[in-house]
């Protein structure tokens, strides 16, 4: 479940250095620095920068260029929608904009009160049981729009 | 007496509920006062029974599924329990026709052992394979990898024992092995059931390609879509050096990587790049891979599939596999149905099946009951097919000759509610989104293609739209460093090619949301 710690210098430079004399480091640093604070804050390019002797421009190249990494925390639990043509074969994106418009939100979106974040997702693996989607990395298929209305609904109290 | 109960533990059996299945069997044993072990296998691959339980018996193991928890006390009611009076028993798995139709080579254990057991894995046939290329050499581990006519599974097709006789003879003091498992393609998950049903495979594989050409590192690229699979595999790897089937004894170690989200990082120098921290921006070649990869040294990068059918190949040899297929496609694809088919699941077979045969016998059609309409092969980069080209041999130069692609295997079926329109949409819309940037095609032409095709949609002046997207794929189709943007074309040509009457109807409610 994304938990957005706040930003603890120390327990950064920790993590960072967990990763000493691995090749090619940056991306499982990344992933652990957003596992422990919920998003690549601004202070974490510079310390991962100086860290691991690169400009803050290319840490927040790699940033920028992956859909994973978010600059700012999700809300308290996401929701990855499958949009690739699997689930849209089995009507994924009706059930999708049915979601989006409950909540009355756009892909990316975090309802007000921070509990849900929608997202898009290009195929999960799950094809053959489409439509698919994952609730905070927890795969949920052959959604129908009753079930998916139960999955929101969980995730928002 | 103890009774044995397999449920498979596969990332798309617990998303339909395998994991509330399995706790009421051991609920219900617990009340019963039964003896139960409860192994949690991969999957075999037949999705629509999925949570699909297998009981042991004397007379071998018996399937029920779909099962719900509901289900559960049922299976233990009556005189007998697990009886095959029960409505949701399907009988033996091996007599299915959907399981007893395929020659499973590389799924051959998927499903039925525990993944984690190393105990099973040897006793089902595994590291005969690793054992066998040890007593060849490495020279004769290639030869008999080209012999067995085995192409890569990630999509290209290129001749797997001549990528590994390239990096073979390319002299180096460090040499890597990187496995492809970025299985980004929509409709496919072969890659995946291996790493949650049969991870010990893959380790084998890419012990055998480090053996073979002389590398002592290996990396696995997984998609961070795939957490159970990355769980699963990390797992493995440590039950393996605790073996000391894997580290300084072995002479072979293997690192477990996660991906970012990104497509493009399934293509391979984008995959090295990515591996190596930084954009994952798709390189030039020449350099090849082979030649120069990850951090400049001699790589064997491979989907995952090609990496774990080698072992099978070098266990019953390079003539068992190889006689099997047509043409230039040797050996077994599996096939993965998707979408709205009615019998969504992996199925390997021998190269030479008809489209037609895949979709409406094995597949049975679609989910919804209504005709089959258009057929996505190969993942978003391939054509759709037509009702008309269902005789179409699934086979690498039959697919290629009639401007598809075999890809990665995956087959996603379409009603006659597809509006092929809005899927050519989604395609230029999705090369957009996952462009990695560097090639003005690709970057900016699928961005204007998505605008034209919004146009078309709603109804404005379709021929010529038409004819600018015509001379867009053109330009992608040339202009493009990787199949991102070169191939993007199929899905949107065929689709105007092959139902054209979707694209000069008006529609009511104009595009784009
Ligand atoms: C945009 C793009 C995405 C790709 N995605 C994958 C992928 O997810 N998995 C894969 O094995 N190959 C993928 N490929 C193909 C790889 O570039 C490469 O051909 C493959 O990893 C080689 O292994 P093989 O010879 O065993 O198939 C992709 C190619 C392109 C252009
Ligand atoms: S075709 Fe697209 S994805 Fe491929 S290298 Fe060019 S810009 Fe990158
Ligand atoms: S297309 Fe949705 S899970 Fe694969
Ligand atoms: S890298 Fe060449 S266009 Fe940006």
């Amino acid at each position: 479940m994304p938990k957005a710690a706040v930003w603890d210098e120390g327990e950064a430079n920790s993590i960072v250095r967990r990763h000493d004399g691995r090749e090619g480091s940056l991306l499982p640093i990344l992933h652990d620095l957003q596992a422990a604070f919920g998003c690549i804050p601004p202070a974490a390019v510079r310390l991962v920068a100086d860290a691991l002797n690169l400009t803050r421009a290319e840490v927040h190249g790699v940033v920028s260029f992956y859909h994973d990494f978010r600059e700012q925390p999700a809300g308290r639990h996401v929701l990855k929608l499958c949009r690739a043509e699997a689930c849209q074969s089995m009507d994924g994106e009706r059930l999708a904009r049915e979601v989006l418009d409950r909540l009355g939100l756009e892909w990316g979106d975090t309802t007000p009160d921070g509990r849900l974040t929608v997202e898009a997702t290009y195929c999960l693996g799950l094809c053959a049981c489409a439509p698919s989607a994952m609730l905070d990395g927890e795969p949920v298929a052959r959604l129908t729009p009753q079930s998916l209305q139960d999955i929101v609904r969980e995730a928002g109290r | 007496m103890t009774t044995r109960i397999f449920v498979p533990r596969d990332a798309a059996a617990r998303a339909v509920g395998a994991d509330r299945v399995a706790a009421a069997i051991l609920d219900e044993a617990k009340r019963l006062g039964l003896a139960v072990e409860m192994v949690r296998t991969g999957s075999r691959g037949l999705f629509w029974l999925e949570p699909m339980v297998e009981v042991e018996t004397s007379g071998g193991r018996i399937a029920f599924g779909p099962m719900t928890a509901k289900d559960v006390p049922g299976l233990f009611a009556g005189a007998a329990p697990f009886s095959a009076a029960h409505p949701l028993c399907v009988g033996r798995p091996e007599d299915i026709p959907f399981l007893k139709r395929q020659t499973r080579i590389t799924f051959a254990r998927c499903g039925i052992v525990d993944p984690l057991s190393l105990a099973d894995y040897r006793a089902h046939g595994g590291w005969r394979g690793l054992e066998r290329a040890k007593s060849l050499g490495a020279a004769a581990t290639v030869e008999e990898v080209t012999k067995s006519g085995l192409r890569g599974r990630g999509g290209a097709g290129f001749p797997t024992g001549i990528k590994w006789k390239t990096v073979a003879d390319t002299a180096a003091d460090r040499k890597y092995i990187v496995c492809n498992a970025d299985e980004g393609d929509s409709g496919t998950y072969a890659d995946r059931m291996i790493m949650e049903g049969d991870p010990f495979l893959l380790i084998e594989g890419m012990a055998i390609a480090g053996f073979a050409v002389g590398a002592t590192k290996g990396y696995v690229y997984i998609r961070s879509e795939y957490p159970d699979a990355i769980r699963v595999m990390e797992r493995a790897i440590v039950l393996a050096e605790a073996e000391g089937l894997l580290g300084a004894a072995a002479k072979f170690d293997i690192e477990i990587r996660v991906g970012a989200g990104a497509y493009v990082c399934g293509e391979e120098t984008s995959l090295l790049e990515s591996l190596e921290g930084k954009r994952g921006q798709v390189r030039a070649k020449p350099p090849l891979p082979a030649h120069k990869g990850l951090f400049g040294k001699p790589t064997v990068i491979n989907n995952l599939i090609s990496l774990a059918t080698v072992p099978a190949i070098l266990a019953d040899g390079a003539k068992h596999y190889a006689d099997l297929g047509m043409g230039r496609s040797r050996g077994t694809m599996p096939i993965q149905l998707a979408g709205n088919v009615k019998h969504g699941g992996l199925f390997e077979a021998a190269f030479g099946l008809s489209l037609g045969e895949i979709v409406d016998d094995i597949g049975g059609g679609t989910a919804s009951g209504r005709p089959v309409r258009a057929v996505q092969v190969g993942g978003p980069l391939g054509a759709y097919f037509p009702r008309a080209l269902f005789d179409t041999p699934f086979d690498y130069e039959a697919f290629t000759a009639r401007d598809g692609l075999v890809g990665h295997g995956g087959v996603v079926v379409f009603d006659d509610s597809v509006d092929m329109a809005r899927q050519a949409r989604f395609a230029l819309e999705f090369c957009a989104i996952e462009s990695c940037g560097k090639c003005t095609p690709c970057r900016i032409g699928s961005v204007r293609g998505t605008e034209t095709m919004d146009k078309i949609i709603a109804g404005d002046r379709p021929e010529a739209n038409l004819a600018l997207i015509a001379d867009l794929c053109q330009t992608l189709k040339f202009g493009s460093l990787c199949a991102l943007g070169g191939f993007t074309p199929y899905p949107v040509m065929s689709a105007i090619k092959h139902f054209p009457e979707d694209f000069t109807r008006p529609r009511l409610a104009a595009a784009a949301e």
